[in-house]
Order: structure tokens, then sequence, then C-alpha cells
């Protein structure tokens, strides 16, 4: 720095703050169930609170769905599936889509800041991700509405009829978006679950409904935790279900809908593997890897939680890494210039803690960056973990926190072997200049996402989903339009 | 693997590496640096920086004495009626301004930077190019932009092309020298790269994108891919080298935006006019009318700046 008296006269990168104004959100004290086109009060009167993880500040009480709000909820589906969203042609089903879609843009920074408030993550993620995303998906599957039977050739398709979904806290308003634009756009009607943490997009996604003029009872949503989820799951009348979560939780719900027989999609935890190579574009595979696992603070189920780098490279990538970790800003997430927000609850913050502790126990390196965490709120610094073992359990297990962990290889198919290497199989980065070498490995690699010299990209129109315990099911594009539809000529039970 | 083109030699007998870059990548890099939101203190701060990182240019066929002298005072005392703006950096002009331009700024801290070696192309025999740059520095240009000979670049003969810098390094003396690439003819962000770690290796003190005299100059990504090589080089070598952007750079919040990606890139030591330059004629006025705007609170249009 230039020396001065004046410290106006030296710019430096801690910039001034820059907030986005919570000018443009209203949040009501207490929120009820959104059944049937009204906001009800839950039966049980039971409430619980969401926080803003950040600042631990109160922001509203959430109803707690009991068995008795699960079973309105699915009796105004039903009866909004056999009246008139049933009756409705494809094409009317579409306009509803697309007016969500761009209520979802015009209304795109309340929502944004909302989201940001109630979960903790950065304000410009929220805003030039969770957003575009989420309007994009109704955009795509408006435009399917009217072409079912282009979409599936020589079959004739139908929907389930009711739809239950639950949807995870690490993008509230995205998820729920990827569950119910394809089940509307195939005729479903839907009760939907959001996480009990981030509760405030969906409740108002509702608002947005009411004000399309969506006919009432074709989506509900229902709030609360696990037990409110079950009585999702355990319902006789839920036809379909889909759930996006934790493998733990996944597995239970299987079992569950497999007595039933009806058709289910899990989007569940993983473990992805960065394959960073020796040829690779150095600087923009740094920089791939860093917002690959430190975006969202690491709640990211496909985040790249494991770098594998070519040995030869390892030790000056790991320094840059490092280097860049300690660049990030991490600090008020309605902060335009904020690149890591709050942990998005107390709960996650101690499983992230704890799975750090048992990393330096079984004797991995530990790095984190000089960095000040706020007073108030849920906060974890960005960790990586250095000469890690496969045996490691923070090398097995889903941390789903801003955790890295570092192994090396010597050739592609040792690389390959590590990344394979897990339950898990979501997703996997490749990183080198040689198109030959992305093909062979992406046809190696157990995993149903492999980004190549790129991360975390979604578009509506690309198929998104696991293998192995990271679920089935696609959720993006035709493949995730298909699980929403049966074919006709089959009994109830079977999927298209 | 790397190619045998992935190493380049570096005066001192040693030898440096250069990488693949993607531009894919790099771009969407480039974009996200540039939606930092920079606000009230720091925005009055990036403008200040910002000139007092100007090399602020004339490059024109009809250049005059009096043309320069008032772009001198311009460059010294960038806003008459506010004497808490700084002077710029430099003044930047062809060889046969240099006498005129050192006799206005004498007594300031405003440097006169020469082009030379037969700017803007550079398509001149190397004995040539070397005595119009000795040419320059004997007028008593303290910093001296050369181009990159992109005829043997392009042609593969990067030895030529590392030679022909040495050899202005030689005879630039103490004056500081920066090596345009002119990056808009080079055909990709890679070969960007490649000339950066080439220019640096034969002994730049600055690199710059571009002359000015092409439209495609310097953009976000570019400054950004030559920030990367910057920094690959001081980690490689220990040499800090310096980055000047110079074409198209017209509004402050372009400017700030390229501060941004400086700053977070090679971190807060490079925004100072030792390591980053900013070449250009209109952007000193927008600058000055954008931190009017700070004090004033409105914007006060092109008639409250001088033109030079």
């Amino acid at each position: 720095m230039t020396p001065t008296d004046n410290p106006l006269e030296s710019f430096d990168i801690d910039y001034a703050p820059a907030l986005e104004s919570t000018a443009v959100i209203d949040i009501a004290d207490s929120y009820g169930h959104f059944i049937n086109g009204v906001f009800v009060e839950p039966s049980s009167g039971v409430t619980f609170p969401t926080v803003n993880p950040a600042t631990e500040t109160h922001l509203a009480d959430i109803a707690d769905g009991s068995p008795e709000d699960v079973d309105r909820a699915v009796t105004a589906a039903r009866t909004a599936f056999e009246g008139p969203w049933g009756q409705m042609t494809g094409s009317e089903r579409g306009r509803y889509l697309f007016r969500i879609a761009r209520q979802l843009q015009e209304r795109s920074r309340e929502f944004a800041v909302l989201e940001t408030m109630d979960g903790g993550k950065p304000i410009k993620e929220s805003r030039d991700l969770d957003l575009p995303l989420s309007a994009a998906w109704f955009f795509y599957y408006a435009g399917w509405t009217d072409k079912l039977e282009y979409a599936f050739p020589n079959r004739t398709v139908a929907p389930h009829g009711v739809v239950g979904q639950i949807v995870p806290w690490n993008f509230p308003l995205m998820m729920a978006a990827w569950k119910l634009a394809p089940a509307l756009a195939a005729g479903n009607t839907v009760v939907l679950k959001p996480a009990e943490t981030t509760p405030l997009t969906a409740l108002l996604l509702a608002d947005v409904l009411c004000d399309v003029d969506l006919p009432p009872g074709v989506v509900n949503i229902v709030t609360g935790a696990g037990g409110t989820g079950a009585a999702i799951v355990d319902h006789p009348g839920i036809d379909k279900l889909a759930f996006t979560g934790s493998t733990e939780v996944g597995k239970t719900i299987q079992r569950v809908a497999s007595t039933r027989r009806i058709p289910l999609t899990l989007e569940l935890g993983g473990k992805a593997a960065h394959i960073v190579f020796e040829d690779s574009a150095f600087d923009q595979a740094v920089e791939g890897v860093v917002t690959g696992i430190y975006s969202n603070q690491g709640h990211v189920c496909c985040a790249g939680s494991r770098l594998l780098v070519e040995e030869s490279i390892a030790e000056h990538f790991v320094e840059r890494v490092r280097r860049r970790i300690s660049t990030l800003r991490l600090g008020n997430p309605l902060d335009k210039n904020t690149d890591v927000g709050a942990i998005n609850s107390a709960d996650q913050l101690q499983r992230i803690t704890d799975m750090v502790a048992t990393g330096v126990a079984e004797g991995a390196d530990l790095y984190q960056p000089e960095c000040e965490l706020p007073d108030k709120g849920f906060w974890f610094p960005p960790t990586v973990f250095t000469g890690v073992q496969q045996s490691h359990t923070v090398a097995r297990e889903e941390i789903f926190g801003p955790v890295l962990t570092v192994q090396t290889f010597r050739t592609a198919e040792e690389a390959v072997e590590k990344a394979n290497n897990t339950p898990y199989g979501l997703s996997a980065g490749i990183w080198t200049e040689k198109g030959s070498k992305i093909l062979w490995m992406a046809e190696k690699l157990r995993a149903g996402v492999v980004w190549a010299n790129t991360y975390n990209r979604f578009d509506p129109a690309s198929p998104f989903g696991g293998y192995k315990e990271s679920g089935f099911g696609r959720e993006g594009g035709l493949h995730g339009l298909a699980p929403y539809l049966r074919e006709q000529t089959s009994d109830a039970g079977g999927s298209a | 693997m790397m190619n045998s083109t992935a190493f380049l030699p570096t005066t001192d007998g040693g030898s440096v590496r250069t990488t693949p870059v993607d531009a894919v990548a790099l771009e969407a890099r480039a974009a996200a640096l540039c939606t930092r939101s920079i606000k009230t203190t720091s925005k009055r701060a990036a403008l200040h920086t910002t000139i007092r990182c100007i090399d602020l240019t004339t490059l024109e066929g009809i250049d005059t004495p009096g043309k320069v002298a008032s772009l001198c005072q311009k460059a010294i005392r960038p806003d008459p009626a506010n004497p808490t703006i700084p002077s710029v950096a430099a003044v930047c002009v062809y060889p046969e301004m240099v006498e005129h331009a050192v006799t206005s700024v004498s007594g300031t801290t405003v440097v006169v930077a020469s082009v030379a070696g037969a700017f803007p192309a550079g398509m001149s025999t190397p004995a040539v190019r070397v005595a119009d740059i000795a040419d320059a520095v004997g007028r008593g240009a303290g910093e001296i932009d050369i181009v990159l000979n992109r005829s043997a670049f392009m042609s593969g003969d990067l030895r030529r092309a590392y030679d022909e810098i040495v050899a202005a390094k030689e005879a630039c003396g103490t004056a500081h020298l920066k090596v345009i690439l002119e990056t808009g003819e080079l055909g990709s962000y890679e070969q960007v790269r490649r000339a950066s770690m080439l220019a640096m290796a034969a002994g730049a003190d600055f690199i710059k994108t571009s002359t000015g005299k092409i439209p495609k100059a310097a953009t976000h990504p570019m400054v950004l891919n030559m920030a990367e090589a910057i920094r690959d080089y001081a980690d490689q070598t220990g040499v800090i080298v310096g980055l000047k952007g110079a074409g198209g750079i017209r509004t402050a919040k372009q400017a700030w935006h390229h501060l941004v990606i400086v700053g977070e890139t090679l971190g807060s030591d490079w925004l100072t006019p030792e390591r980053f330059r900013l070449g250009a004629s209109s952007l000193l006025n927008d600058v000055l009318m954008q931190i009017q705007k700070l004090d004033t609170g409105h914007y006060s249009g092109p008639n409250y700046v001088t033109v030079d």
C-alpha cells in the first residue's frame, strides 16, 4: 500500500459493507399450512420457530404439521386432481407454470433476500443461482405440458395423482421448484413439505400460487420436521413420493414406500471427487475446486468434497487452494460481497464441528485460514484437510459443510479407483485440457453427473441424480418428467 | 503432459512454466468479480486509486506541443477546483513529444512514458526498434512502452520475440519497460498467457494488454488472465511484475472492476502506481465526475470537468 494519512486514498479489497436491503420483504409473525389455496391453522396448534442462522434472530413461528394436517392436504390435493386440475388440457396447465416462472423473476429480489435470511446463504448466491434456476425450471417444464405425447412417443402417459414431495434446507426454493415444476407439468397435484429450518420461501411461493390463480388444492404446503415428513410418506392417499435429503432418511422412506408399492425418487447425499490432472488449466482448476466445495458453505449434495490431485502438481496446487480460501469473505450473508455465509443451523454446525474433530483425531492435517467469525450465529471457517487417507472418516462420510479433503494420485486409473471407492455416486469433476482423457474418465466414473472443467452447473434441460446410495431417479430434462407420469395401460402402481 | 513450448527461458538461465487457460471458466471468474459491490468509502478510495494509476495518454498523428502541454497540466492537476484530487501516474506520448512533456511535468510526480520500438505494429528491424527506444530514453522518458513482436510470436519464433524484449530492456537502461502484448491479435487466452510469461521472462517490468489501436483491448477477463500470469511468475521466480490495462477503458466502473480483479488476484499490494496502471484518455473525466457525484450527491455533467 502507498502510505497515506487518509484511509480513503488507498483502495484495498476489504470493501465497505454493501448490504442488500431487507425493506423488500414482509415476514408475518406466524404461518399456518397452505392447504386448498388458503393458509390454515395447524390442527394441533403446535408451532416451532425459524431463525436467521447468521444472527440467531427469530423470524417467524411455523406450524408443525400433524398427520391430520397432512390428511387435509392430501384430501385437498385429491379433490383438485379429480376436479379442475385433472380436467385441464396441457396447454392450460402450462399457462399456470409460465405465470409462476414470470412471478419468480419479477419478485426475485424479495425471494432472494428471504432465502438468505432464513437459510444463511450469501445473497449473491440466492440472487444469481437459486432464483434464476428456480424460474428456469418452471419455464422449462411449462413448455412440456402440451407436448407429453411427443415427449414419450408411442406411449400413452398419465399423471400419478397426488404426489408427496419433501425438500431439504440447502436450496429451499430451488429444490421446491425442481420438484413442483415437473409434477405439475405432468398433471399431478402436490403435497410439499419444506425443511423445518427454511420454510419461508416455500410459504412465499404460496403467495405467488394465489396470485397466478392456481386452482386451490393443486399445491399444498405443509410445514414441519421429520414427523410431518413421515406422515406424508405414510399417507395412503399419496400416489408417488419424491425426496431430496440425507441418505439415512432416504433409506427409511424407501423401506416404507416399498410396502405400499408406490413409485419413489430419491436424491440423497454425495461425496464427490474433484480430479485434477497436471495438464489442467491451473488457475481455473483452483477456482473451480474452491467454489465447488465452499459455495453455499458446502451445503450441497453434489459438493466436490474430495480433491484428488495428480502428485506432480499436488504441493503447488494445495498451496494455491489454501491461499485462495484465505481470501474468501465470510460474514453477513446479506452483504453483496460475501462469499461464505452462515451454517444453516446449530445442529448442522455441531455435526461439522464433530466431523472435523474426528478428522484431526484420525491424523489428517487441518488448515483453516485466519478468519474472524461473527459473535452471533452459526459459523464455520473454510477448512482443508491434507494428509488424508482413503480410510479416514472425513474422506468417506458426507460432511455437508465447508470442508475439503486432499488426496493424491499417480495415474488416471488410480484416480478412478479412489473416486469410485465410496458408497455414494452423485457427481464428480474432471480437470484436464485433454478431451480424450475427459471422455475416458467420464465413462469410468460411477457418478450421476460428471462435470469437466467446470462444477456445480445446472440446467433444467439436463438430468441430475445419483448412482448407488446417492439415490435414483433424475431431476431435470425429460428424465425428470418421466417419474411423474405412468403408462396408462399399466395399473396405478406402475411408473412410466 | 506439458509440451515443449510450455517452458520458457529466463534471463538468468532458468526457465518458467506456462499453463493452459480455460476460456469459459476464466470469463466466468471475471464476471463474478465484476459483481463486487463497491460502495461509499471504498468507492471513493477506488476512484482516487484509479486516478493515481492512470497513464494519461495521447497517441495521435496530430499531437502537437500545445496539446501535450495541456495534457500534462491535466495530469498534474486533474480537477483545478479540487486540490485533494491526486496527480495521475504518467503521461504517455509518442517519442517526438517526449521533450515537450518532460518540460511540462518537471518538478512534479508525473512521469513521462513514451511508446517506442516502432509502435504500434513493431514491424521494423530489431536495430531500428532498439534505436527508437534509446532515442526516447535519451529525450528523458522514464518509462518505455513497446509492443511484443507478434509476427515472430505467432510464427513460432519465440526466441526472436524473446530476444527483442531482452534488447529493448538493455536499451531502456534505468527506464521502466512495459511490454504490450496486443492481446486482441493473439487469438486465445492461452496464447496471451504464454506471451505474458515470455515477456516477463525476458525482463519486462510491466506487461500491458493493448496499444489502443485495435478494438479488442483491455477486457476484464483479459486483465484477469494476465494478473494470473503475473501471480504465477512471482510464485515461480519471486520477481514482481506490474500490469497495465489499456484500450477501451472509458468509465470509472470499468476501472474499479479492474482494481477488484487485480486486487483479488494479486493482493492489495498491487493496487499502487508502482505495480498497476490504466492507460486511458477519456477515463479520467468520468472518474472526476463520479467523485463530484460523491461530493455533491448529483451528477454535474461534462461541462464541469475540463476537456484536457
